[in-house]
This record gives structure tokens, C-alpha cells and sequence, in this order.
């Protein structure tokens, strides 16, 4: 039981550090980032750096882990600053599907440069390897890596609510995610938060990145698009713009796949995923504007 | 002596005019109120006063030196301030972060915004609601929080979109006295737009009326209560005969 509880937790904080990347850039321009999980999956083979042998050589991946964290970090919220420079910034002012459109062909060009590099062939790559210890809670036998998992994503979930209340960046933020122009219109300064919330939106990334690479122990250019597809569907159940709705949902679904996959007959459990999208979908139909509706998509100026 | 004025302002959208040759003047310490029936351009001449919409012809013009062409937040850094129709709060903010995030548009350190946001919460009569959220609040209390922020750094002038759109009368009555104190106790210039006519009447020393984008008639209250001219542009453009009542309001 104790164990199923773990399970979900540590799925959910996946799901919801993924929701809170996509919901945060989401609420300050209004944009579906589909490339963020192209840069959960760069941030994963910063781990390979300089390294681009067949032969995976972990090299900034043996980094002392104080070092490690932030370099990952860092590499996310760069990565995607750069992109908000070189690419979003220009589509601004474009309506939301071309955003979105542009952060897929965005999300692509990350993707096969990662391919040009590294080949498709998933590698192996053996990340603090202590981690995947056991421990033993409450007479239940978890993985180090799943404590340190649900801790790490408590601590960033209620270090980024400090931020968001207590800092002057933050207040500016939560205003301009509610309603961007009236922000600017008081003079809060646009360039700013947006950059802000890529940097923000790419560390977070950044440390799913290190949280899913030690998990499964790969490095694939795939990894970033499963991850990014339940955090997206995670920001929508949650109230697209919703930060606190997006967190809410990424553990929802990260428990309902955990429950199904006990709960199912055996026979059914390979089809777990398509149980979890009927939820999805009976949750939008009683409640299309999501679990928490964010007012700033409502009323538009 | 310094005032905010528009000189001869002109705007039009495809052809359309929705202002021409307008001139007005607002002066510190004075309540100065612009009327007129709906698609006058109240709002338009608005917008031009407080950087939202650049006039086709015409400028704007604070102490003598042109303001046009700046921007929203250029204006209102220069002591320029306006409120929405409907109050337009960020609704999910606390109300005191709705003019504390103001004070920090305006420049001022985090601190110093957060205590003048809680002073003018308190000199409005609303600290109580600092910590409510402001998508929480009645109607009324919206519009007071949207004229507090709009307060936010001493601005020398603040221009009132329909502040009391939807009022009953008893509350309106408190929003002017509010309004009354803005001009007396602060020395801000106040020019107020309105449908309650009976408000403005009661509050302006000059009210300026507008009707499909010119001026058809400047004064003071008893003069505008006797025009011919505002009584017909009101009658004119409104279907119920009862509209608008032009008695003062107490």
C-alpha cells in the first residue's frame, strides 16, 4: 500500500514538474511550449558532455552531485532562454497556433541535433549510481532515488511558491501570467518576466532531466516527448495557465496510472495508458475549463 | 498654472471619426467631468490622454510639453493615472499585491511599494480587503481597489472610467465623496467619466459633452442642466424616455 503511495508520488512529481515548465511560460505568453520536452531530453545529454562517442561516456554526468545539479540546471534554463531569444520572441505578437506550431518545428530542431550527435540509439548512462540503494520506510522497501524524487520536487514546488509570493520578480510574474498587457500597462517590464519564466521553465526541466535519467538509467532522444505529452495533458485537466491547477493534475495522473496499473486485470494492463486518457477525457467533459480555471484565459484585454 | 490638456485631438479608426477637434483641460485639485451618450468617444479621448490611442491629429500636452506618442506606462510614470471600465483587477491577485505590483511598475523598491499600497488601502477605508483576493470582492469594493491602484504613486492627475457603472444610489453616493477627496485632500486633477449624470453634476465645477466625437456644449453643471443641446443629443440616442435624469445628485 505504502508502496503504491511512493509509486504515485514520485510519477506524479514528473508529471507535475513537467506541468509546472509548460503552465509558467503558458501564463506569460501564452504559449504551448511543445519543445519543452526536447529540452528535458538536451538537458539528459548535457549528462554525455563533451563526449559524443557511440560508447556512452558519462563525463559531466560524474560530476560530484553539487556540481552536477547545477550545471543540469543551468543547461536547461540556458537552452531555453536562448530560445526564447532566437525564436519566440519574434512570434509575440502571432496568435497561439502559430506559437505552438513554431515550438514543435522548434522542439524538432532540437531533436535532431541531438540525433546528429548522438545517433538514435539509446545509451545507457549510469547516473549516481548509489542512489538506486533501498531503504527501508515504515516496513515498505523503497529506492533511495524515489525519496529523494518526491522530496526534491516538494522542496522546488515550495521554494518556487516563495519565490512567487515573496519576491518582487515573482509579484511582477503572477500579475503578467494573469493578464500580460495590464501588467505592461503598469509598467512591469515584459522582456524581463518572460525571460524569467523560460529560465525558470528550462531549470525545471533541467531537473526532471536528472530526476528521469537516473530512474531509467538512459539517454534517449525520445525520452523528453512521454513526459511531455502527460504534462501537457496535466496543464490542460489543471486549468491551462494554472500553476497550482498543473501541479494538482501531474500528480492526479501520476497517481491514476500508478492505481490502474495495480487496479487492471493483468490482460489489460499494456493498454494502462488508454485507461488513463478516458479519465482525462470524462474529467474534461464535466469540467472543460479544467480543474482550476485560470481567470487571465477568460477575460482577455 | 500647470494642467493636462488636449489640443484640438483628432482620431480616427478607418475613416471613422471617433474624436475631431477636441480640446479639454484638466486642472489639479479640480474635478472636471466629460459626459455624453454611448460612441461618444469618452473612452477614446481617454486612451489619447493616457498614451493608449496616438491621435490622428492634434497632442496631448501635460504643463505645456507634448506627451504625445509616448507610451501607457511612460504616461502613467509621469504622473498621468486612469482607471478601466469594470475595474479590470488582476482577479486572482490579493488586493493588496494588485497595488503593490503597481508601485514596482512605477519604480519604486518592493518595500516601499507595499507600504504605500497599505497607506492608500487605509485612506480609501478599505485596508480591511488587503488580503482578500480581488476576484472575491462586490462589485463596488472592485471599483474603490481599482482607484486605489490607479492612486499608486501620487499621480497629479487620474482620469475615471465609469467608476460608478452599476451603483446603486447610496453607493455611489460614497464613491463620491470618495472622488471629492481625491481632489481636495491629494490635489489631483480628476476628470470623470460617467453615464450617472446626476453624479457628475454634482461633483464637477466644468463638464465638458460630447456627442459623436466633437464637443457640443462646455460649462458648468447649471448651464449643462439648461442646455437644449444635451438634453436633445440624450434624447436623441436613447430608447427610454426616462434617460437620463439631469438632476443633481446630493
Amino acid at each position: 500500500m505504502l508502496q503504491i503511495l511512493f509509486d504515485a508520488l514520485s510519477l506524479g512529481s514528473l508529471y507535475a514538474l513537467g506541468a509546472l515548465g509548460i503552465a509558467l511560460i503558458f501564463g506569460v505568453m501564452r504559449l504551448v511550449n511543445f519543445a519543452h520536452g526536447d529540452v528535458i531530453a538536451f538537458c539528459v545529454f548535457a549528462l554525455l558532455w563533451p563526449s559524443t562517442d557511440a560508447m556512452a561516456i558519462v563525463f559531466a554526468g560524474q560530476l560530484p552531485w553539487y556540481l552536477l545539479v547545477p550545471f543540469v540546471l543551468l543547461c536547461g534554463a540556458g537552452l531555453s532562454v536562448l530560445c526564447e531569444i532566437v525564436v519566440f520572441r519574434r512570434f509575440r505578437k502571432a496568435n497561439p497556433a502559430t506559437m505552438m506550431i513554431t515550438s514543435f518545428a522548434l522542439g524538432f530542431v532540437i531533436r535532431y541535433f541531438l540525433l546528429m550527435l548522438y545517433s538514435s540509439r539509446p545509451k545507457s548512462i549510469s547516473l549516481l549510481p548509489t542512489l538506486s540503494q533501498p531503504v527501508e520506510i515504515f516496513g515498505a522497501r523503497l529506492p533511495l532515488l524515489q525519496l529523494i524524487t518526491i522530496i526534491a520536487t516538494m522542496a522546488i514546488l515550495i521554494g518556487l511558491t516563495l519565490f512567487l509570493r515573496q519576491t518582487r520578480f515573482g509579484l511582477e510574474m503572477r500579475a503578467a501570467a494573469e493578464n500580460f498587457s495590464m501588467a505592461r500597462m503598469l509598467g512591469v517590464r515584459a522582456n524581463r518576466v518572460i525571460m524569467g519564466a523560460f529560465a525558470l521553465s528550462g531549470a525545471l526541466a533541467g531537473a526532471i532531466a536528472l530526476i528521469f535519467g537516473s530512474q531509467t538509467g538512459t539517454a534517449d532522444i525520445q525520452m523528453g516527448a512521454s513526459i511531455m505529452l502527460m504534462a501537457f495533458i496535466a496543464t490542460v485537466i489543471g486549468g491551462l495557465g494554472s500553476l497550482g491547477g498543473a501541479v494538482l493534475a501531474g500528480f492526479l495522473l501520476g497517481a491514476a496510472s500508478v492505481v490502474m496499473q495495480v487496479m487492471l486485470p493483468v490482460d489489460a494492463r499494456p493498454f494502462r495508458d488508454a485507461f488513463v486518457y478516458g479519465a482525462v477525457i470524462l474529467v474534461l467533459l464535466f469540467r472543460p475549463q479544467g480543474l482550476i480555471a485560470a481567470r487571465g484565459t477568460k477575460e482577455r484585454v | 498654472m500647470s494642467h493636462l490638456s488636449a489640443e484640438n485631438v483628432s482620431v480616427a479608426f478607418a475613416g471613422l471619426k471617433a474624436l475631431s477637434a477636441v480640446d479639454l483641460q484638466i486642472m489639479p485639485g479640480r474635478i472636471s467631468g466629460l459626459i455624453g451618450p454611448n460612441g461618444a468617444g469618452k473612452t477614446t479621448l481617454v486612451n489619447v490622454l493616457t498614451g493608449f490611442q496616438t491621435p490622428t491629429e492634434g497632442a496631448v500636452k501635460l504643463d505645456g510639453e507634448a506627451l504625445t506618442g509616448l507610451k501607457p506606462h511612460l504616461v502613467r510614470r509621469r504622473g498621468i493615472a486612469r482607471t478601466f471600465q469594470g475595474g479590470r483587477l488582476f482577479r486572482d491577485l490579493p488586493v493588496v499585491d494588485n497595488l503593490e505590483v503597481t508601485g514596482v511598475g512605477l519604480g519604486m523598491s518592493r518595500r516601499a511599494a507595499i507600504a504605500e499600497a497599505e497607506a492608500m488601502l487605509d485612506w480609501i477605508g478599505i485596508a480591511s480587503l488587503g488580503s482578500r483576493i480581488a476576484g472575491t470582492l462586490p462589485y463596488t469594493d472592485e471599483r474603490r481597489v481599482a482607484i486605489g491602484r490607479a492612486l499608486m504613486g501620487r499621480p497629479a492627475y487620474i482620469l475615471l472610467d465609469e467608476p460608478a457603472a452599476g451603483m446603486s444610489g447610496p453607493e455611489s453616493k460614497e464613491l463620491s465623496a470618495l472622488i471629492r477627496r481625491i481632489a481636495t485632500d491629494l490635489g489631483c486633477g480628476v476628470l470623470l467619466i460617467e453615464h450617472n449624470v446626476g453624479l457628475v453634476l454634482g461633483l464637477c465645477e466644468h463638464i465638458v459633452v460630447l456627442d459623436s466625437g466633437a464637443i457640443i456644449e462646455e460649462g458648468s453643471p447649471v448651464s449643462i442642466r439648461g442646455s437644449e443641446k444635451v438634453r436633445h443629443a440624450y434624447m436623441g440616442t436613447t430608447a427610454d424616455a426616462d434617460l437620463p435624469v439631469l438632476e443633481v445628485m446630493e
